[in-house]
């Protein structure tokens, strides 16, 4: 079975959730939208306090070709538009808005018929981009990266596969692996207004093994597609980064920095994007909400919910049973690279993809040891790096020593810390060396 | 409720941790540890016993009121590990007295001077056995004869096979019957440990399979074009600490290099010098020597041989 | 005695052999350099610590001498050894030196734990600037000291700590040598370099919070509001200016008239160094003014509105 080359671990799958089918969320009494749900210039607030808005109503307009819009997810009255803490644990600029019943703009479509690309022959390329773009999808596995700028690749680089990830390799979510079993078809056209979009003929879909009614319905429906074909994998943790699983499927491995994803002539997008592509496209429905895995090992119900951006945390928990008593750490993402969060009134934004409740012991790490020189965390990259040096030589600050050790190619994925007998907070210090020396270089390369 | 915690990607950790990785090593070597006892009796026992307390009792010392370190590092059983592998480096007739020499070396200049766990530069069970070796010859080369289970000191002696003694059959040799050092002896029990380690994931097959696939062809080679001077391979194989040194000694991680490029040339580096040490050398018995003479290289093989990054091997196949 | 011979001679020639090679090498790779480097470096502290904006004392060294060529030591000092070092380098170079006068790291938070309780707790590696990637921090303060002490990491001379009652970094005067290490450590830039002031005696404001007066106000009892008041007491001197809701109060201007610390409705502006004020004696000096208890927003008020006078 097929799996990248380098490193890789197995963490414990806890996949709690599997078996809860997706239901609807309560609509929130208020909602929160960031300006900053995605990578790139932060979107500008054209409303206004006082405004009426509807679902699907423009709230912020992208602030750059690097950026995506942001849409109402409710209908009410806008009542703030200022700071507001957000997933990233920042006061930054938010709409909030104040819910009152749910009137939707007419121009979204809400019928639940399906949609084939052979229903809607006059679609050509640009227009499915300019749809994307307008719609404010981003990529939904958790990077946010507006979608339409992947789908516009620089000029010389040429497209030749579109690779959806539905690997979910990260711990405990399940958002993408329901939407498989309940969304099937639309993924699927979904992912051939990518292919079309960027005139590719082949597609493919990356699953884990740990899914096999996911595989088999995929494969199943892809059958009448012969461009599409469902690429089973073996399991493990990144299978979903990028790189990763472009090396997975198709078996090229993305050059280092600056070269991207789009080198190996491989477009990767997530199926949740896709599913959020056929909508903005088939339903004219721009991105105003997404599955969400709320879960964790002492939560009465650990389900999956199809939740409005906006939403707070806190509603979404009371919702699967409320906040247990021994709650020690919140997360938004996966236990592997999701972010602790600082409080739970925070606003779910287009990269919620699950929200994981720790408990206390679960959540404290234990006392750090010395650096054993064991080499498990160089066996376990999957970029091929010396976790331990890039550490070492990042708590001493040694900035060249660090770019020299090729820090700028970590992906951040955790595998190391995981990994690590010691308990080092290796990552810690690689993110803080990688973040510094790209700094530098970004201004090196600015003289 | 209480103040939520906040730290940063990855949430989670695999669970291994130092002492499960200290003391696994521990329980491969049991064992061969069982296998001393069978062939060595109260010897074999005595100079174990005094090397692990004298170990541990240093480290303890050492950290506590030299170093003026508060938290207990003995537990990590990395002194533990220490202890053993100085007494499997020993001869079951030592005097006590030299086995605490042995020991406070091993851990005072061999661990606790470069800054203790995970600084040293040599493995510091074999600085111990080395400063031994050099310091008193006769009493580390004196091997006794397997089978006296109620003799310490006053146990009989004779030469090893590596020291010009009469070569054992194969099977005593992969099974210990011949005189060596605690842990020496019984390569099958060192091999099954082995095993284990490899199952528990806690070595890679790297160090252990290079310096062994090494020595197997050096030794191999010049029996071929001498066989009346030089030794069988199996032989070689199976005599002396190679079987120990390559599975116990050279694997250990803070003295090993970190890819696996660089642990095949260590392997083998220290296999190559083991057979020239062996062959050409003043001793009898290089393995310790090849090992802390590798040991010394490691920074500079971790220096030159990076693993290969991602992305590298489609840049080479571009060319 | 042949064999004796043999070894001296062999031994001999290898020996003159090396020494001819090391004669020539050190010809041929000798590096030429002003001798006054060298004496400017003798003088100079050897701290290394690169206060002085350049890589090391040589470094600093190499440059006074290359000014001194161009006719001017303006815009070089050496902040640790501060004023007579850099008399004995002008010395050397045969310069006059103007005066400077002597600064010393001041840490612009205030926000101990009774200030600005913790609001999560932090897990992972002992540094702000992992912290700050978590965002905000352990406290709802943007702006405020984490408390890991990059600081006293960063410090060559001993002069900064972590207080662990108010887990905040406090800067020893005596022995701070104003070499801004500290201040360039700090991610949140909490740390500013600053006169020093008459006798040691300076007006300062402990807040470096920039969000608005309602939120600042929300988190830390001692957070500066941006009100304004401050900047009104100072119309005359024209001291102190409110940017982005911080006042800042400029020490060149500023005539340690303590007016400003008495009219600020949240303690935040502090008087260093000077003697306790009169009327009240029980007050203490660093806590809030005592003319704070005759304004409406007390401290421990948590409803405080920033004026939108200003």
């Amino acid at each position: 079975m097929k799996t990248f080359k380098i490193g890789g671990v197995h963490p414990e799958e806890n996949k709690l959730s599997a078996g809860s089918p997706i239901r609807e969320a309560q609509l929130p009494k208020q909602a929160v939208f960031s300006m900053f749900q995605h990578i790139g210039a932060p979107a500008n607030p054209v409303v206004k306090k006082g405004d009426e808005v509807k679902v699907g109503t423009l709230l912020g307009e992208a602030g750059g070709f690097v950026s995506a819009p942001v849409y109402s997810s409710v209908s009410g009255k806008v009542s703030k538009v200022d700071v507001a803490l957000d997933a990233s644990g920042l006061r930054r600029m938010a709409v909030t808005v104040d819910v009152e019943g749910d009137e939707w703009e007419e121009s979204i479509d809400r019928s639940e018929t399906l949609v084939k690309l052979a229903d809607r022959p006059e679609l050509d390329g640009k227009t499915i981009v300019d749809k994307i773009k307008s719609a404010g999808i981003v990529g939904m596995g958790g990077a946010t990266f507006p979608t339409h700028v992947k789908l516009c690749p620089p000029p010389g680089k040429v497209a030749e596969c579109v690779i959806v990830n539905a690997v979910e390799c990260e711990p405990y979510l399940t958002a993408d692996h329901r939407l498989m079993l309940e969304h099937p078809e639309e993924i699927l056209v979904g992912l051939q207004l990518v292919m079309k979009a960027v005139g590719v003929t082949k597609g493919y879909i990356g699953i884990e093994n740990n899914k096999p009614d996911a595989i088999k319905l995929m494969t199943e429906k892809a059958a009448q597609y012969p461009k599409i074909e469902v690429v089973p994998l073996k399991v493990k943790y990144p299978q979903g980064g990028e790189k990763q699983l472009i090396d997975a499927v198709i078996g090229r491995q993305v050059p280092a920095p600056p070269a991207l994803p789009i080198d190996t002539g491989a477009i990767v997008q997530n199926v949740g994007t896709c599913f959020a592509i056929y909508e903005a496209v088939m339903k004219n429905k721009p991105l105003i909400d997404r599955i969400i895995t709320v879960t964790g090992k002492s939560l009465m119900q650990p389900s999956n919910l199809k939740a409005r951006l906006g939403t707070p945390f806190s509603q979404l928990i009371d919702e699967c049973g409320g906040l247990p008593e021994d709650t020690g750490k919140v997360i938004g993402g996966g236990p592997m690279m999701g972010k602790a969060l600082l409080g739970l009134e925070v606003p779910m934004t287009k990269g919620s993809s699950g929200l994981l409740i720790m408990r206390q012991d679960e959540a404290k790490r234990a006392e750090t040891e010395p650096c054993i020189r064991c080499a498990k965390c160089v066996s376990a990259c999957p970029m091929g790096l010396e976790p331990y040096l890039l550490a070492k030589v990042s708590e001493l600050r040694d900035w060249d020593a660090a770019e020299h050790e090729d820090i700028p190619s970590c992906i951040e994925c955790g595998s190391c810390q995981f990994t690590c007998p010691s308990h080092r907070p290796l990552l810690d210090y690689i993110r803080l060396g990688k973040s510094t020396v790209m700094g530098i270089i970004r201004a090196r390369s600015a003289k | 409720m209480n103040k939520l915690i906040v730290s940063l990607s990855p949430h989670v950790h695999g669970k291994d941790s130092v002492r499960k990785n200290m003391y696994g090593v521990c329980i491969a070597l049991l064992p061969a540890m069982l296998a001393s006892f069978w062939f060595f009796g109260l010897g074999a026992a005595v100079v174990m016993l005094t090397s692990v307390v004298a170990c541990v009792f240093f480290e303890w010392f050492i950290s506590r009121f030299i170093m003026g370190r508060q938290r207990l590092t003995i537990l990590d059983g990395s002194a533990v590990l220490t202890g053993i592998l100085l007494a499997f480096n020993l001869p079951s007739n030592l005097p006590i007295w030299i086995i605490v020499l042995g020991a406070l070396f091993a851990i005072g200049v061999g661990k606790m001077t470069f800054g203790g766990l995970g600084q040293n530069i040599f493995n510091p069970a074999l600085a111990g056995r080395v400063f031994l070796l050099i310091s008193f010859p006769v009493q580390m080369t004196s091997w006794p004869v397997p089978g006296q289970l109620t003799a310490y000191t006053d146990a009989v002696t004779a030469a090893t096979p590596l020291g010009g003694g009469e070569i054992p059959a194969a099977t005593d040799l992969l099974f210990g019957q011949m005189g060596g050092s605690l842990g020496e002896v019984s390569a099958l029990a060192l091999l099954i440990g082995c095993a284990f380690m490899l199952w528990r994931k806690i070595i890679t097959w790297h160090i252990p399979v290079s310096i062994l696939g090494t020595v197997a062809v050096a030794s191999g080679l010049l029996w071929l074009a001498n066989p009346e001077q030089y030794m069988d391979p199996l032989t070689s194989l199976l005599t002396g600490g190679l079987v120990l040194g390559a599975c116990y000694m050279a694997t250990d991680y803070v003295t090993s290099p970190m890819s696996h490029k660089g642990q095949l040339i260590y392997g083998v580096s220290i296999g190559l010098l083991t057979v020239i040490i062996r062959n050409w050398g003043a001793y009898p018995e290089g393995m310790s020597f090849a090992i802390i003479i590798m040991n010394a290289f490691t920074p500079l093989i971790n220096n030159y041989c990076k693993p290969t990054r991602f992305g590298e091997v489609r840049k080479e196949a571009a060319k | 005695m042949n064999l004796i011979l043999l070894a001296i001679i062999a031994l001999g020639s290898i020996g003159l052999i090396a020494a001819l090679l090391l004669y020539f090498a050190s010809r041929k790779f000798a590096v030429h350099e002003d001798e006054r480097i060298g004496q400017v470096g003798a003088v100079l502290p050897q701290a290394n610590c690169g206060g002085c904006g350049f890589p090391g004392c040589s470094g600093f060294a190499g440059a006074c001498v290359k000014a001194a060529d161009k006719g001017s030591l303006e815009g070089l000092l050496c902040p640790v050894g501060g004023q007579p070092v850099m008399e004995q380098v002008a010395g050397i170079l045969g310069m006059a030196v103007e005066a400077s006068a002597p600064k010393v790291a001041v840490v612009r938070c205030n926000g101990s734990c009774e200030n600005r309780p913790r609001l999560v707790k932090f897990d992972g590696a002992q540094s702000c600037k992992v912290q700050q990637m978590i965002g905000m921090g352990e406290t709802g303060c943007s702006y405020g000291c984490y408390g890991c002490g990059d600081c006293v990491a960063s410090c060559k001379f001993d002069a900064i700590h972590i207080n662990p009652e108010t887990l905040l970094p406090e800067v020893d005067e005596d022995k701070c040598t104003a070499c801004g290490a500290c201040a360039k450590a700090c991610p949140r830039q909490i740390i500013e370099v600053r006169l020093k002031g008459p006798k040691n005696r300076r007006m300062v404001v402990l807040c470096n919070n920039k969000d608005k007066g309602a939120i600042a106000n929300k988190w830390c009892k001692a957070s500066c509001i941006g009100c304004g008041k401050c900047q009104k007491v100072c119309e005359k001197f024209e001291a102190i200016t409110v940017t982005k809701n911080l006042a800042y109060i400029d020490a060149e201007k500023c005539k340690l008239c303590r007016k400003c610390e008495e009219v600020c409705p949240k303690g935040a502006i502090h008087a260093i160094n000077m003697p306790p004020r009169k009327p009240k004696t029980e007050a203490p000096v660093a806590q809030n003014a005592p003319s704070v208890q005759s304004t409406p927003n007390t401290p421990s008020n948590q409803n405080v509105e920033p004026s939108k006078a200003e």
